[in-house]
């Protein structure tokens, strides 16, 4: 069991990284999403939603393309930083954000839209700027999306297993995670250690969106 | 310098506004008329919540809007007070009404916390939760957050229209009390003739996005009277001038004359506003002898006109130099043409009714 901890460490340290850059970036995208009139936003909406529907390998096909050396991605990224994306950590978060998008973007915007316009013109009455009031009335009013999107993204993450093949490759210590560590071990029959694995996410899984959602009964229960 | 100049037209969605009024930057102006007629409309264009395709706003000599300018909502020094109180649900009540205090960095002075808790009556309901306030407690909430801000003009979007009637009765004396103590204009859009009488000063009155009237209160009390509106009457500033005795009458003075009014309990000195209807009032050449009439006051006639084919509108200045208040009588044309009545003549009004049409202004006065 003692090799298993590897993989569950790199799998904890995918998660949490994934879902703290997820908030970050689906942010302002969901924001804009719920905010402007213009007629092709749900275009772009649509773009953010693709990795629902689309094989995970076919988006991983598509990532180790755009972030392998011959493509013009690949290029800029090794001039700049003398390192290519495919078969590191960075590639792996990478392509694990793209992955979970919809799942933070979709939450988050629906909360933002839940709040109207009534709140913001408050605000902007009483003095704040549009950015003050982004961050000291918008994103406090959606917090139970902020939650949401954090427990779907992280979970969506170590669940992850597609992408993580095309891009990450299966490195042990830098890209062998979870679900592709239980892969290798029922390819090689170590039925004990796939079964041991199994029940482990089994069990963290159920605890991580349980532990969640309570939180999020408490805070709903706390604003109300 | 000491006015607000505005002027929006354009459209919102099948809505046409095109109103243009200028208005003192002092007291109470009501934005008046009936529903969808864009006073609501006009009350977010002031505050810069719409933007109009034309527009053109100055108040107190700074430019907020016009072909070039368009100063953001959060760079103007207003209050707003939405029809729904619109706390914000993730503060508390105090943390409510902190928010736009803390963001009040100008030189625009604010008034003290604790007299603004004071005014509006709202010290126990500081910790709570705006969940658990009632639509009244909300609305003064509101109010607070609004002042606290330190504006230099407040808008107020029918504060009242939300509420059930014992919430409404709960709030006007503050909006009353907030009338007498505030040095800053106010915009208070309503429908309601009744709260419009009791709290404004000047009066836009608006239909189908345009502006009919725009004019004192007592003036458009005065064109109202006439020539087929029986309602029509005066509203007087007045001053408690002694104690209620053991009748239930009290003495109130306004300038040119005394009356006794029952209903009145406030503390000699406080100032409220009495409503004479035209139709109330009898017009006598000589002092008539012993009656029920209380109130005769003599007057001067400033003007007669026509009021229909059988109705004289007869407007007055209490005194017998014509130099008091406005006083408005509705009499019969038989009676005008036997008495002569005729502007300069001296008469004696008989005034039947007389109510007080605010109540509570006496809080801060």
């Amino acid at each position: 069991m003692t090799e298993a901890w590897g993989p569950i460490l790199l799998t904890l340290k995918l998660a949490s990284t994934t879902t703290v850059v997820l908030l970050i970036v689906s942010t302002p995208i969901a924001w804009w999403l719920a905010r402007s009139q213009r007629w092709w936003k749900e275009g772009v909406a649509a773009l953010v939603s693709l990795p629902l529907v689309l094989p995970p390998t076919v988006l991983g096909f598509y990532l180790l393309l755009a972030m392998g050396p011959r493509s013009p991605i690949g290029q800029l990224v090794e001039n700049l930083f003398g390192t290519t994306l495919p078969f590191t950590f960075t590639g792996l978060v990478i392509g694990s954000v793209i992955y979970s998008l919809p799942f933070v973007v979709q939450p988050v915007r629906n909360a933002f839209e839940a709040i109207g316009d009534r709140p913001m013109e408050v605000a902007s009455t009483l003095r704040a700027s549009p950015l003050d009031a982004f961050f000291t009335v918008a994103v406090p009013l959606a917090r139970p999306g902020f939650v949401a999107g954090a427990v779907l993204g992280f979970a969506h993450t170590v669940g992850e297993f597609g992408v993580v093949l095309m891009i990450g490759g299966n490195i042990p210590g830098k890209t062998k995670v979870l679900s592709t560590a239980m892969y290798d071990h029922v390819e090689a029959m170590e039925w004990t250690q796939a079964h041991q694995l199994a029940a482990l996410m089994l069990v963290f899984s159920f605890a991580v969106v349980l532990t969640m959602m309570v939180l999020q009964r408490r805070l709903n229960r706390l604003a109300a | 310098m000491n006015e607000i100049e505005a002027r929006f037209a354009g459209r919102v969605g099948d809505f046409r506004l095109d109103v243009a009024f200028t208005v003192p930057a002092r007291g109470v102006t009501a934005l008046f008329g009936p529903s969808g007629c864009g006073k609501t409309t006009v009350l977010r264009c002031i505050a810069g919540l719409n933007r109009m395709k034309t527009g053109d706003l100055k108040v107190l000599g700074h430019v907020w809007q016009d072909e070039k300018t368009f100063v953001p909502p959060h760079r103007r020094p207003l209050g707003y007070v939405f029809q729904e109180a619109s706390l914000f649900a993730h503060l508390s009540v105090r943390g409510n009404m902190n928010f736009g205090r803390k963001r009040n960095r100008s030189n625009d002075k604010a008034p003290a916390f604790d007299d603004v808790v004071s005014l509006l009556g709202i010290g126990h309901l500081l910790d709570r939760s705006t969940a658990r306030l009632s639509g009244g407690e909300r609305q003064r909430v509101a109010i607070a957050r609004a002042l606290l801000s330190g504006p230099r003009m407040l808008l107020m979007d029918e504060p009242l229209a939300a509420l059930d009637a014992a919430s409404k009765e709960e709030i006007l004396p503050y909006l009353e009390a907030l009338h007498n103590s505030l040095a800053i204009p106010t915009f208070y859009v309503s429908h309601d003739m009744a709260e419009v009488e009791r709290l404004a000063d000047h009066i836009v009155v608006l239909k189908d996005g345009k502006e009919m009237t725009c004019c004192s209160l007592a003036a458009f009390m005065r064109r109202n009277a006439a020539p087929d509106s029986e309602e029509g009457g005066t509203v007087l500033p007045a001053r408690i001038a002694g104690p209620t005795d053991e009748d239930g009458l009290t003495p109130v003075e306004v300038d040119g004359g005394r009356f006794w009014i029952a209903g009145a309990d406030q503390t000699p000195g406080s100032r409220l506003r009495i409503s004479i209807p035209a139709a109330g009032v009898a017009l006598f050449e000589q002092p008539p002898g012993r009656g029920s009439v209380l109130n005769v006051l003599p007057a001067r006639i400033a003007d007669v006109r026509s009021a229909g084919p059988a109705m004289t509108f007869v407007s007055l200045r209490l005194g017998a130099d014509g130099r008091g208040a406005a006083l408005y009588a509705y009499v019969t044309r038989r009676s005008a043409r036997d008495l002569d009545l005729a502007p300069g003549k001296v008469m004696h009004a008989a005034v039947k009714a007389v109510a007080v049409a605010d109540r509570g202004g006496a809080i801060l006065a």
